[in-house]
Formats: structure tokens, sequence, C-alpha cells
């Protein structure tokens, strides 16, 4: 097994950086950051019983901007959250100058000087109190400080914060009237006055325009430069080999690779994101498609959908990729009615669509079979009978009563179809697995009218088996003529089982390639925002 | 996942509790009292609960679709003046009498949705701002007196009609069964559990209510116009409520000013005791009743071992917070499963 994770101690290009003294001015121990070092060993985590880190090993320095890489599911995100102690780690170790850290819960890897400035940045601000005492925020909170608070000297902390980092900041204006790049901008701060040792940034650029996410590179160096450990996960290939110093690889829940970046490049890194082409089991499948079934043209909606054309036929499957937060989930749901598109039409048969509401598209013939399925796709606390004859009750239906034996033999035909593996047709959906539920989710719309389905993400969260009974399902549905649509970030699905591939990132339709035309480096190349010479 | 034995027990206390707590609290008034399980007595627990129990399934439908319908006991407090003032102050005829506080009813149903549906206040809010509203008319409308045969008139006339015999056996009529009194206002009552139970269970319109209160926005993507059935359910709240009013107005036989108020906690209760009946886990028309009979069985027993009434309020206030805490506290486990 590939473990690159020792340390290798070659001199590191940030050495000098690493000498330099913190400009803590804030509380009485002014903190001296020197030869840092952040050690995860061994580290492993399971949830209900599926492993989703496996032994990992990872090192950041102080003084370095400290790339984490991986695809979807990679376990990035899980590594990150038990250093920032979100989740409790099953085994392993985590050192900071060798020194072994207990840490069970997000306030003792705050204590301890490990700060995470996630994306949903609102979630950590108090919207109507002043940038100042946002920034404060967490001394203000603090028990042990003094009762009163001091609107002057709040300030000048908070001023003090925002100088170290060079960034400008209204201090006075309350925090709700911010941009999204400047509440960022008062969570990075705060890590400051909390004496921060180690920050960790989660794929921070991702809704920033060019100019913020320049600000915020500037930030981050500036960080470093003082000899934090700066550890940033991103999805975007450009920025990591523009900004960071080192980067680490995960796949699988493993780590796979760590280097200089001056000493590595993208091709190499997409190589171990992606690993050995791991193959699916896709049903082998003829193609047999015909005329356009639903077409959209220059559809629009806020940030996340800038103008995207595009065009389904009966029988085929068209796959659009793009990783986290590139707009799938977006154009899916004004696809099918979800959310109002600003600009843009989308035609069924030729015929334009007044979509005020999904039972609007349905009656178009489009089935929406969302990501969120627990959320968006199925009904927890209703039967599997109920869940899966919501869609067709006006066939089951006469003078408005329902016909309970149509509608039982209608349920367990779906079940038995789709091999929904469950107790009885009268059990919860919220007792069957993820898989299951899936399958419960996609099998409502079988006895209806839909002809166009969109999937979005259809096997996220689910186990290997599912996985094949779903591409199996889909299959089927565009042997009858069916047009499929399925959003995915999962690379391997799109190619294995579509006639075409189309590449998204920031909301826009950027590549478009053919069946068997395509590899899975090249589609995460244009995922993420790489752009042709 | 292997259930504990706690769990185990928290399941059956979830499915039976309330029925075995009915049981019991019957079986410890016939024991104890002479004349509680006699055919009067048991005629009189249902039409004490004839009411309420109209009151409570309009309750239901609005928590069917995840909303809650504070307005109620100001609807039925309107509906029973504008019943009675029908008849004394303008000698209408028994149609008119009875349609008019159902479109009443209506009409508070459709200003609750709209400002829920389209303006997105949270149900309780919207429904409490609405019950004060209604509370005030009901009050403006009669000046602050109750409405009674040839009440005297602010101008110093007498009112010039009377409540009509066929209008007051709607509530007080009653037949008999061999020795068995029955009310009418209790087989009004059946009927309508009955009705409702039918429709929740049995009707496309029911399911989609029951999916739109599970998940709004499955129910919407699967193609449930969910505004449509939001404001359907508040409609038939109100109507419900309505047929309340009318009943209070027929049993009392004048307008009693503030007649609904105290009315609304009862239905409440009683719905939460529903939640539990045989451990449905959601409101549910029989529940709903068997939740009004306990209501109705506690006071009448109690009253007969000479329980004042204005101790009422901290019984029927205890049920609901031993209903609620079973609901919540087992439907919680239940999702973390």
């Amino acid at each position: 097994m590939m473990n690159m994770s020792k340390p290798d101690h070659t001199a590191s290009k940030s050495s000098a950086a690493q000498t330099k003294e913190s400009l803590h001015s804030t509380g009485s121990a002014a903190t001296r950051i020197s030869r840092s070092l952040l050690r995860m060993e061994g580290i492993e985590k399971a949830f209900s019983g599926v492993k989703a880190l496996k032994q990992v090993d990872f090192e950041a320095r102080g003084g370095e901007i400290h790339a984490l890489l991986g695809a979807n599911g990679a376990g990035k995100s899980t590594l990150m959250k038990i250093l920032s102690g979100a989740y409790p780690l099953d085994r392993g170790e985590i050192k900071l100058h060798g020194e072994r850290l207990e840490i069970k819960t997000p306030t003792d890897a705050k204590r301890l000087g490990i700060h995470c400035v996630y994306q949903e940045v609102d979630t950590a601000l108090v919207p109507q109190l002043s940038v100042a005492e946002n920034i404060m925020l967490d001394r203000m909170a603090d028990a042990k400080q003094r009762l009163w608070v001091n609107p002057s000297s709040i300030q000048r902390m908070a001023q003090q914060a925002c100088d170290q980092l060079g960034v400008h900041l209204p201090l006075s204006h309350v925090v709700e009237r911010l941009s999204l790049a400047e509440k960022q901008m008062v969570l990075i701060a705060r890590t400051l006055i909390e004496e921060a040792k180690v920050v960790v940034f989660d794929e921070p650029t991702a809704p920033l325009s060019q100019q913020e996410t320049e600000v915020l590179f500037r930030v981050m160096r500036r960080m470093r430069d003082q000899g934090f450990i700066v550890i940033f996960i991103s999805h975007r290939l450009p920025e990591v080999f523009g900004e960071c110093d080192r980067l680490t690889v995960m796949r699988d829940g493993q780590h796979v690779f760590t280097s200089e970046v001056a000493d590595t490049n993208p091709d190499e890194v997409i190589k171990e994101m992606l690993g050995e082409p791991f193959q699916e089991q896709f049903p082998p499948r003829t193609s047999n498609i015909h005329d356009v079934l639903l077409e959209a043209k220059g559809l629009h909606a806020g940030t996340k959908v800038r103008g995207v054309d595009l065009e389904v036929r009966a029988g085929e499957i068209v796959g659009i990729v793009g990783l986290v937060g590139a707009g799938k989930s977006e154009c899916a749901r004004l696809l099918s009615g979800a959310d109002p598109m600003q600009a843009g039409e989308v035609r069924v048969r030729g015929i334009k669509l007044n979509m005020k509401d999904p039972a609007d598209a349905l009656l178009a013939g489009i089935a929406h079979i969302p990501e969120e399925r627990r959320k968006e796709g199925v009904f927890v606390q209703e039967s599997v009978r109920t869940n899966i004859t919501l869609p067709i009750l006006n066939k089951l239906t006469r003078i408005g009563f329902l016909n309970r034996k149509q509608e039982t033999s209608i349920a367990e035909r779906v079940i038995e179809q789709f091999g929904i593996k469950t107790a009885s047709r009268e059990t919860e959906v919220a007792y069957l697995s993820g898989g299951n539920q899936q399958k419960v989710s996609i099998g409502k719309w079988v006895g209806s009218d839909a002809v166009i389905y969109i999937f979005d993400e259809p096997t996220k969260g689910v186990d290997v088996g599912a996985k094949r009974d779903i591409f199996r399902i889909i299959g089927d549905l565009a042997s009858q003529q069916k047009a499929i649509l399925y959003f995915t970030s999962e690379l391997g699905e799109a190619i294995g089982i579509a006639d075409r591939v189309i590449v998204m990132c920031d909301g826009q339709f950027v590549k478009e390639f053919g069946r068997n035309e395509v590899t899975q480096e090249q589609l995460l190349f244009y995922a993420s925002a790489g752009r042709e010479e | 996942m292997e259930t504990s034995y706690r769990d185990k027990l928290l399941q059956f206390a979830f499915r039976y509790g309330a029925i075995i707590v009915i049981l019991g609290v019957f079986a410890f008034f016939a024991i104890k009292l002479e004349y509680f399980f006699s055919g009067s007595n048991i005629a009189d627990i249902l039409r004490s609960i004839s009411i309420v129990t109209f009151i409570a399934i309009g309750v239901t439908f609005s928590l069917i679709v995840d909303g809650f319908d504070l307005s109620v006991g100001s609807t039925v407090s309107l509906t029973t003046v504008v019943t009675a003032s029908l008849m004394v102050w303008y000698e209408m005829p028994l149609f008119i009498v009875i349609i008019v506080p159902l479109l009443i009813g209506a009409c508070v149903g459709l200003i609750n949705s709209f400002f829920i549906v389209r303006f997105k206040i949270p149900d309780l809010l919207a429904t409490l701002a609405v019950m004060y509203i209604v509370a005030g008319i009901h009050k403006t409308y009669t000046k602050g007196y109750s409405i009674y045969n040839n009440m005297q008139m602010t101008d110093g006339t007498k009112a010039p009609g009377v409540m009509s015999n066929a209008f007051l056996t709607i509530g007080q009529g009653e037949f008999y069964v061999g020795n068995f009194t029955v009310p009418i206002p209790v087989i009004l009552m059946l009927l309508a559990v009955a009705a409702a139970h039918i429709f929740l269970a049995y009707t496309r319109f029911g399911r989609q209510m029951y999916m739109t209160g599970g998940n709004e926005e499955a129910a919407r993507l699967s193609g449930i116009k969910v505004k449509r059935v939001r404001t359907w359910a508040y409609v038939l709240s109100g109507i419900c409520a309505a047929v309340g009013g009318i009943l209070f107005a027929s049993r009392v036989g004048t307008g009693q000013i503030d007649a609904g108020a105290p009315l609304l906690m009862e239905a409440v209760a009683a719905v939460f005791v529903g939640f539990s009946v045989f451990g449905a886990g959601k409101p549910n028309v029989l529940g709903t009743f068997i939740g009004s009979v306990l209501i109705g069985v506690l006071v009448n027993g109690l009253t007969m071992m000479n329980l004042q009434y204005y101790t009422h309020d901290i019984i029927k206030g205890t049920v609901l917070i031993l209903a609620l805490a079973v609901t919540f506290y087992v439907v919680k486990k239940r999702r973390a499963a």
C-alpha cells in the first residue's frame, strides 16, 4: 500500500517563516509559534460500520499553506472534522509539536488552537451584532472573562486582529450587511483573537468572485508568513497550484500522496485523486435514441445557473458532471419547476412549458428524483406503499376514493421489480437503508406518465449492490424510450452510464463528450475550472 | 440494532398508553361511583364532548398538514352569537341560520391560510393573530352582550325573535333506543368522526393532506399542489369550528359571549392524546375522538366526585402536557432511529 505520509525532512521553503514570531498581542501570553508541526497518525473513523477513514496519516507544518485534495467521498472533510472536534475519532493520534492532543469536542479543538472556517459562514455569526463584536464573540461569551463588556477595548482588539490580517473591515457595522467574503474575514479575524495555531479553510473560495478570492489568498499567505498552519480544502486545482506550498491527496478514506507543490503537476494530482479506474458494474446497454423530448434554452438563476442550453432525446441518457457547488442541483430544480427561473425556457416535445410548480412540469412528463432524498424525495414516516403510489393517486381514484386493492398490487409490483428490501409494503420508509429509500424515490414514478427523468446524485450514500440495481433501473427506463438526465459528481458513473457527458462548472456547461470519448482525468480537468489553451 | 428493554417498554406505552389510561380511569370511576357506569351517564359524557370533538376534528386537519389552528375557539364564539342573532335579531329561517355560520367558519379558514401560504407566516403566529381578530369581531358584533330570546336591545326595544324549536332540537334533542337515551348531537358527532376518518384514510385528498404535512417539499416535487392542500385544511378546520359554534348555540339555547375560548385547549389536548392512540404517531381522527372521550370521562367522573368546575382547566392542562410529553419524547426517539 502506498503511503507517503512519513515526514520528509527536506528543507521547507517556509522555514524562514517558521522562526518568525506571531504578532499576537491579545491576551497575556503572546503565543510563540515556531517549528510547529501538526501530525495526525493512524486516524480511523467509521460511520455505522462503514469505514470512512482507514489508517490516515496527515501532516502539516507551520508556515505553509497545505492543500488537502480528494474526490467526493475521499474523506478529507471527515478528517478535518475530526481535527476540529466535530467528530470523535475511533482510533489514532493527533499531535501538535509532538504533544498529544485530546480532542473530543469542538471546544477542545478551539482551546488547543485549532479552528475551522466553514463554508456556511452564517452559522457562526450573530447577524445583528457589529463586526467588532462578532470578531470578539467567543471572548465575550466566555464565562471566565470579566462581566462587563467594554466597547472601546472590543473595538481596539478587533482592529488589531484586522491589522494583523492586513484587511479593512467596517468594525461598527452590523454583520448582516456584509458580503459573504467579508463575513469570512470576520471569522478569520476571530481565529486570531482565539490564538489559533491551526486554521482549516473548508472550500472557502467556492462562493467567491475572482477579486474576493485574491484577497482571501493574500490573507492566507500573510497568516502563513506569520507561522500559522494553514490547511486549505479545495477542488480547484489552479488555485492549489497557484497558492499552496504542499498538498496531500486522499482517496477512498486513505492518504495516498503528499508532495511539495513545486515537485508535482496537475496531471499527477488528478491521477492520484482518481486512482486505479474502478470498474463499476454498468449493465450492457444498446442505445436507441429518437426524437428530442426535452429542450432548454438560456436557463438562468442567480449565480448558480448561468446560461444553460440543453437537449435530451428519447432513449438517451445524458450525464451532467460537476463538482460540489457547480450548480447541478440548481439546474435540475429549474428543469423540474421546483425553483423559479430568472430567464430561459423549457420545452417538452417542442411545446413551451409555463412552470409555476413541479405539478406543471409533471403534467408535461418531467419527474425529478432529488439529491436530498430524506428531505425532498421520500416521506420517512409513511409506508413504502403510500410513498410509491403518491404520484399516481389520480389513477387509483374513483370519485375521490382510493382503490386500496389496486394500490397494494402496484406497490407490491414496484417493490419486486426494483428489488426494494423492506420488511413489508407497510413498513415506514425511515426503517429502510439509503439504497432502498432511493429505490422508493425512483420507483414511485414507474406507473406515472413521466417521460423525462431528472436524477440528481442518485447513488449518493448508496451501497454497491443497490448502486448496480439503480444503474439497471435507469438503463431500463432509457430502453423504454424515456429521456434521462443524470446529474452526478461521480465522474466514473457518468462515463459508465451516459450516452453523452456534459461538464458543468460555475453554473455553466463548459464541455461535452460523446460516449467512450472521455476519461475521468479529462472530466476532472474541466470540472475543476481547467480551460482549454 | 438491538432494541433495549426500556425502548420496548416505551414503544408499548406509546402504542397502548392512551387506551390503558382511558380504561383505567373508566374502571376507577365505575368502581368508585355508583351511577358512573349507567346508560344515562354515558350518554351525558358523550353529549358533553360532542361540541369539542367537532372542534378537535378541525384542529386535526390543521395538524395533519403540519400546521396549527389556534383560531378555532374564537370561531366557535363568533359563530355561536351569529347563529343566535340570526334568529333572535333577524328572525331568519333555519336554512340561513345554519349556512351563514358555516360560511363564516370557511372565511376564517381562508384568511388563516392566506397569511400562512402567501406570506409564509408561521401557522401558530398567523392563527394567533386571527384568533384575536375574530374574538374582537364577535364582541363588537354583540357589543359584549349574550344573545337570548326577546332580549332587551340597547335602544330600549325588545328583540323580535326567539330561538326556534327546530333549531334547539339539533343540540338538545334525543331519542330512545330501548332503555338508552341517544342525544342527537352524539349521533352528529359519531357521523362526523366516521366521515372524517373515511375522508382521511380512503380518499386521495386525505392522503395528499398527510403527505403534505409529512414532507412538504417531497410532496411538491411529487406534483401535489401543497398550497391548495394547506388552504383546504384550514377551511375545513374553520367549518368544523363553525359546526361547534352552531351546536353550542343550540345546546344552551342562547348566544353566549366567549363560548369558545375554553374549548381550544380541550380540543388541542384531545388531538395530542390521539397522536399516541395505537401508536399512530400522527394526527388521526379516531385518536382525536378517543382523546376527547378521555377528557370527557375525567371531567365527568371528577365532577361526580365533587371536584369544582374551576379545577377543570388543571385537569385538561395536565392531560395535554402528558400527551405532549409522550408524543414528543417517543416521536423524537423514533426519528433518531
